[in-house]
């Protein structure tokens, strides 16, 4: 795997335009929206919001009528007013969030430019081809595209090498090689050659190409409720429904006790109750999550992804790349006996002078890093170079000399047969522990060894500690033998390793844990990762893998960092838990509707319901009104929250539950009795009662 | 309140408490099949049973063979029992010579004893011959408590593994149940009844001259072994009208404790019942505690209500430490009425030694709400768990998704499929509460029955409903239970809140057995521990409970406040 580090501090097309949480244009495109949305045909997906259109349609008539009739008219119309408000605030949500992923859509749809592509007349005979419209391009078709062109669509290439320039879908805009056979075949439509030739097997038919598919993405055309959504909304289906029986049947009762509720007054129960507050977010909570792995420049194929990304509890990490830098790099000097530590250090920067590979520029940093050394080569010294051959490096200046290599060419080369045993038993334990021992030699003499090590991540520990709070088991995968994988396995801290690991061992060890009745994560690049990443719960496939890999995972990382599966487990959790604490904060905030409301309405027949007046609403009228209101803008002001997501902590599940039942359970319950009683005291003062 | 009056209701919590873990574990191994001393005693009769039914016991059952043998049983003798009922004067054992009963009571009856509800739309003594108590109803009696208690089985093994295509076999859980439960303790606690008094007679009502001269019919029977399994399976359908009031069902202090036991005590063992089922003792806990909480609230509000007296009463001159000792027997006091209410209508039994409609408003309030809960605190036999489960999977659905997981319950996703038929048993209650409630308040037919008028009349007819749809079977009194519109009215809430509630609980068994078994770890929502035990409680109370509160504050909650402000209807 390459081109894996992360590349921190770079723009991407897509997390360039970091959008205000209300983006002026967003906003007004937004309002436009939400009033073409009232439309019942499409209202009826959201049951909550549909029953609360109904009812504010049936107020409006029951206001026009009485101001026909020339009855009071002005209570009922305010009620009216703010139900109808209630319903506009839930579609504008939803508008707000789609106008969002739109905004995003708009970045990618510069990329999809009609081209003329050259197709083939014969395949595997470059010099023919005849311009077809990319649009006109059917699967199977065999194209040439060369520097300068755009690649008309997705596919695969057959022949030829060239460097690509994708910063149309990656953001990135140094080139990377496409070339045919291995894991760097896939071409993508939009992205441009700019260097050489490449034949392409198309892959996509015209509207069914990676770029298509991630502008309806973003702009939620295609979005499908996920299960989880489906199940909420039928829980809020049901409440509604058991409210709207509970509201009916208080009429012939209310009239039984002599008191007669107007259709204004039971319609404000009736949607104060109903769960309109996360019946009007949850579509916006949705498109938002999708768009916050967009912006992290992970694709999903589809909500369910996301939602699986939250129930992962083990990952699959590929060792290089993801916990290691994967190159070799200095970890330790060890003198020799006799020698201290300062004096090896010396020797061994001089003698990787000569060595221009990773390895000897990792000892000359590490040098300069541990000791604050910097190699000053002595006036007159010849470098020796490193080669394969001679497996060493090295430095002479006159009779000094300075060698540093692999242990038996240096030994050979200072003619030392029997090295001290201290030395020995150093070389050896390095070779246990998965380790790269190198000898140093200065003047003939053994100066000591130099560790090398394929270093874990800084930081990666901790990470690998959070998610274990959170209850997600890592587990590395490597092609190292056991010996070197347990040791770095111990190092990062992971739960368990696979060394050795063939294609096969990753799919067995997926299908083991999902027996065991785990949801597994992995991420990978290679047409032979595939199997196991259609296995795995969520895939993430790397954009610089292979088609066959982008098509068999769920996910696709514009990045190509497979350090972000840890990122796309939070994102995943983060949606969920938004959607649950919103649906607990919209759910106890009934508690408070009816100390406002009941009272209010009983008032004609027990004046001595009163005292259920704990917030001392100022007349029936206005704590009704107040509690209509509190229940139209309580859904405006969680819209921030529903696009931002709620904030996760990496804790363990009790401790998570318990936070958030304190903020939105509780909260719930307590925070409309204070928004009711301001608002009551805001509509007395405004005389408006 | 008094230091002894609570002294009396923890001694009979505590014996609750002592025996639901070696109950509940038992009634886990006679479940299971597994040896027990009664087994190797009773075992032939039980494989004579399976003989003579041509029944293999360890055969398994997919959800709906398992719902549709429980709803064919249960069919079959409700029409056994309406026909009895209606044809019981020319049935043996009737030295009254009691007549048929009319045929919207006798399907009243029938629906009532067969949902394990024993509303009572008759007066036993003067309805009733001997024969229909015996084999009509007492038989009931045992299968309606057998039925609950399979049921709650198959939902609890539902939750036991994965990729469960069966939830056990109906008839080996009925038959298991029965024979090795409910039969010996009822039979252990009617030899004690008889020792204390309670009639067991075949022969006929005795005549008898009082000292003033009058002449008085006191009327016996079979009483003791009806009463043990009256409230042992939370059914409550009294012998004698005044049921646990009447001396004869409940003698003294000692059979009212022993009563009080009998209520609750299976109900809170299959807590430990689930525990062990499901392979998670905890579990069956945290299930137990939320049942012990609330039910001790509702004691303590009962109480308090009813050792206030009545402000109307204190107004007059009456001493209010007297209490509110009206509708209550003098021998049993204001404590042990209090607990009665609360437990008899905590679980679906029913039995009543006071009667709600004598009670203080808010003392009327908790039973009417202890039901509208769904019979979950702790239920009635089985259908107290199965019901309690509902809320467990959905307070777990809903906060569940805080901790960023698809919810999961016991190891098992809840999805769209279990939401939906949660929340059609929860649905169907309210349906029939208050719609049912609410339409016989608006028709003059059913408000003619009413004894009283103002809050008070609509609190009888919500607690009919209440009851009825609950299954509870206790009755506010102050209605004519008795005429053909809340007779069928009744009857079908009955039907709907027994079986209508039953079915897609047992689809969800049927729809979770087959799910795997996720494992649990640090990242999944725990569903023990106080922090669980908070939620339900909450879960209960705002989506169980809430959506009842516009009419109890029209009933009860009106009476009370127009009570405080010494006003009368």
């Amino acid at each position: 795997m390459d081109a894996t580090t992360p590349r921190a501090g770079r723009t991407t097309a897509l997390r360039a335009d970091q959008i205000s949480l209300f983006d002026r244009r967003i906003a007004l495109r937004a309002i436009g929206d939400a009033i073409v949305k009232l439309n019942p045909a499409r209202l009826m997906r959201n049951p909550v919001i549909f029953v609360t259109e109904i009812v504010s349609a049936l107020v409006s008539f029951v206001a026009l009528r009485n101001l026909a009739t020339g009855q009071a008219f002005a209570f009922p119309l305010t009620i009216a007013a703010w139900l109808w408000l209630t319903v506009l605030f839930a579609t504008f949500a939803e508008a707000v969030a789609e106008g969002r992923g739109r905004a995003r859509a708009e970045s990618l749809r510069r990329a999809r430019t009609d081209t003329l592509a050259k197709r083939l007349v014969r395949a595997g005979d470059r010099s023919s081809y005849q311009p077809v419209a990319a649009t006109a391009l059917g699967v199977g078709d065999i194209v040439l595209v060369e520097a300068g062109d755009l690649v008309p669509s997705d596919g695969e290439v057959i022949e030829g090498v060239a460097s690509v320039n994708e910063s149309a879908i990656t953001g990135e805009s140094a080139p990377v090689i496409r070339e045919s056979g291995g894991d760097r075949s896939a071409v993508t439509g939009g992205t441009t050659v700019v260097s050489d030739w490449l034949v392409v097997r198309i892959t996509a038919a015209s509207g069914s190409t990676f770029i298509d598919r991630m502008i309806r993405l973003v702009e939620g055309a295609e979005r499908r409720k996920t299960p989880n959504e489906i199940a909420l909304d039928i829980l809020l289906a049901g409440l509604t429904i058991i409210f709207l029986i509970a509201v009916v049947a208080l009429e012939p009762m209310a009239a039984y006790s002599g008191s007669v509720l107007g259709v204004p007054v039971l319609a404000a129960l009736l949607v104060t109750l109903i769960p309109t507050t996360i019946g009007g977010l949850l579509s916006a909570i949705g498109i938002a999550g999708m768009d916050r792995l967009v912006r992290f420049n992970v694709l999903a194929t589809s909500g369910r992804a996301v939602e699986a990304a939250g129930d992962v509890d083990t990952l699959l990490l590929d060792k290089t790349g993801t916990i290691t830098f994967g190159n070799r790099m200095a970890a330790a000097f060890v003198p020799a006996p006799g020698i201290d530590e300062r004096e090896l250090t010396e020797a061994a920067v001089l003698a990787s002078l000569g060595d221009e590979t990773p390895e000897g520029r990792s000892i000359l940093s590490f040098a300069r890093d541990r000791f604050g050394i910097v190699a000053e080569p002595p006036a007159g010294a010849a470098v020796v170079a490193f080669s394969a051959t001679t497996r060493l490096s090295g430095l002479d200046a006159g009779e000094r000399s300075w060698r540093k290599g692999a242990v038996d060419a240096v030994l050979a080369t200072i003619r030392l047969a029997a090295p001290p045993v201290g030395f020995s038993q150093s070389v050896d334990r390095m070779a246990r522990a998965g380790s790269t021992p190198l000898a140093v030699a200065a003047g003939g003499r053994l100066m000591g060894a130099i560790e090398l090590k394929d270093i874990v991540k800084p930081g990666i520990r901790d990470r690998f500690a959070a998610l274990r709070r959170m209850g997600i088991r890592t587990v590395m995968v490597t092609g190292d033998n056991r010996i070197t994988a347990a040791a770095i396995a111990t190092e990062a801290g992971v739960d368990d390793f696979i060394a050795e690991a063939t294609p096969q061992d990753k799919l067995d060890y997926i299908r083991k844990t999902q027996a065991e009745g785990r949801l597994v994560a992995m991420c990978g690049d290679g047409t032979n990762d595939a199997p196991a990443l259609a296995q795995a719960d969520v895939g993430v496939a790397m954009q610089t893998g292979t088609q066959a890999a982008r098509e068999a995972g769920n996910m696709v990382d514009l990045d190509s960092d497979p350090t972000k599966l840890i990122e796309i487990v939070e994102i995943g959790k983060q949606l969920l838990i938004t959607r649950g604490s919103l649906t607990t904060f919209s759910i106890a905030n009934d508690v408070s509707k009816y100390f406002a409301i009941l009272p209010a309405i009983f008032i004609a027949a027990y004046p001595e319901l009163g005292a259920m007046n704990v917030m001392h609403l100022a007349t029936p009228q206005s704590a009704i009104l107040s509690a209509v209101i509190f229940n139209a803008l309580i859904i405006v002001a969680l819209v921030p929250l529903a696009l931002r997501g709620v904030k996760f902590v990496p804790v363990g599940a009790a401790a998570l539950l318990r936070r958030n039942l304190l903020i939105y359970g509780l909260g719930g319950i307590i925070a409309p009795f204070i928004g009711i009683k301001l608002i009551d005291l805001l509509l007395t003062l405004l005389g408006l009662t | 309140m008094t230091p002894i009056g609570w002294a009396q209701i923890a001694l009979v919590l505590a014996l609750v408490a002592l025996t639901a873990w070696p109950l509940g574990r038992y009634i886990a191994s006679v479940l299971a099949g597994a040896p027990t001393p009664l087994g190797r005693l009773l075992g032939p009769a039980e494989r004579g049973c399976y003989r003579l039914a041509g029944i293999d016991p360890g055969r398994g059952m997919s959800w709906k063979a398992y719902a549709f043998a429980l709803l064919m049983i249960n069919a079959a003798h409700f029409l056994l029992l309406y026909a009895m009922l209606r044809l019981q004067f020319y049935l043996p054992l009737n030295p009254q010579g009691m007549a048929g009963l009319s045929p919207p009571l006798a399907f009243n009856t029938a629906m009532s004893f067969v949902t394990n509800t024993n509303w009572q739309a008759y007066a036993g003594e003067g309805a009733l011959s001997y024969g229909s108590q015996m084999w009509g109803l007492t038989v009931h009696n045992f299968l309606s408590a057998a039925t609950g208690i399979a049921a709650a089985a198959a939902v609890a093994r539902g939750f036991a593994g994965g990729g469960l295509k069966q939830l056990g076999n109906f008839w080996a859980d009925l038959t298991r149940i029965t024979l090795y439960v409910l039969l010996p303790a009822s039979l252990v606690l009617a030899v004690f009844y008889i020792a204390r008094g309670i009639p067991m007679t075949l022969s006929a009502y005795v005549d008898a001259t009082t000292l003033e001269g009058a002449k008085q019919t006191i009327a016996l029977g079979p009483v003791a072994f009806q009463e043990a399994i009256k409230l042992l399976g939370t059914n409550g359908g009294g012998f004698f009208n005044a049921n646990s009031a009447h001396p004869f069902e409940n003698p003294d202090a000692w059979t009212n404790i022993v009563e009080l036991w009998s209520i609750v005590a299976i109900p809170f063992a299959l807590t430990v019942t689930f525990g062990r089922i499901v392979g998670d003792a905890r579990q069956g806990w945290a299930l137990f505690a939320v049942m012990g909480i609330l039910i001790l609230a509702a004691i303590g509000v009962v109480y308090w209500a009813e050792a206030g007296g009545n402000p109307l009463l204190t107004a007059l001159g009456v001493d209010p430490a007297l209490g509110n000792m009206e509708g209550k027997e003098v021998r049993f006091g204001i404590p042990m009425s209090a607990l009665f209410v609360a437990l008899t209508t905590g679980t679906s039994c029913g039995a009543v030694n006071a009667m709600h409609d004598s009670l203080m408003p808010i003392g009327g309030l908790v039973p009417m709400f202890l039901i509208q809960l769904g019979e979950i605190l702790p239920g009635g036999v089985g259908s107290g768990l199965y019901g309690i489960v509902v809320y467990a999977l959905i307070a777990v659905f809903v906060a569940g998704l805080m901790v960023g997981r698809t919810p999961e319950y016991l190891g098992k996703k809840i999805q769209a499929k279990e939401v939906k038929l949660a929340m059609l048993a929860v649905l169907i209650l309210t349906f029939s509460i208050l719609g049912g409630a609410g339409l016989s308040v608006a028709l003059p037919v059913a408000t003619a029955s009413l004894a009283n008028a103002g809050p008070h009349g609509l609190s009888e007819m919500l607690y009919a409903w209440t009851s009825a749809t609950g299954n509870n079977g206790s009755a506010f009194a102050g209605i004519t239970a008795d005429t053909p519109y809340l007779d069928i009215g009744l009857g079908i809430a009955m039907l709907l809140g027994r079986f209508a509630f039953l079915v897609p609980v047992l689809a969800i068994a049927g729809s979770l057995g087959g799910k795997v078994k996720l494992a649990g770890g640090a990242g999944t929502f725990p569903t023990h521990g106080p922090l669980f035990i908070g939620l339900l409680i909450g879960v209960i109370l705002i989506m169980g409970g809430l959506q009842f509160f516009p009419a109890l504050s029209l009933g009860p909650i009106a009476e009370q406040v127009t009570l405080l402000a010494c006003k009368t209807y």
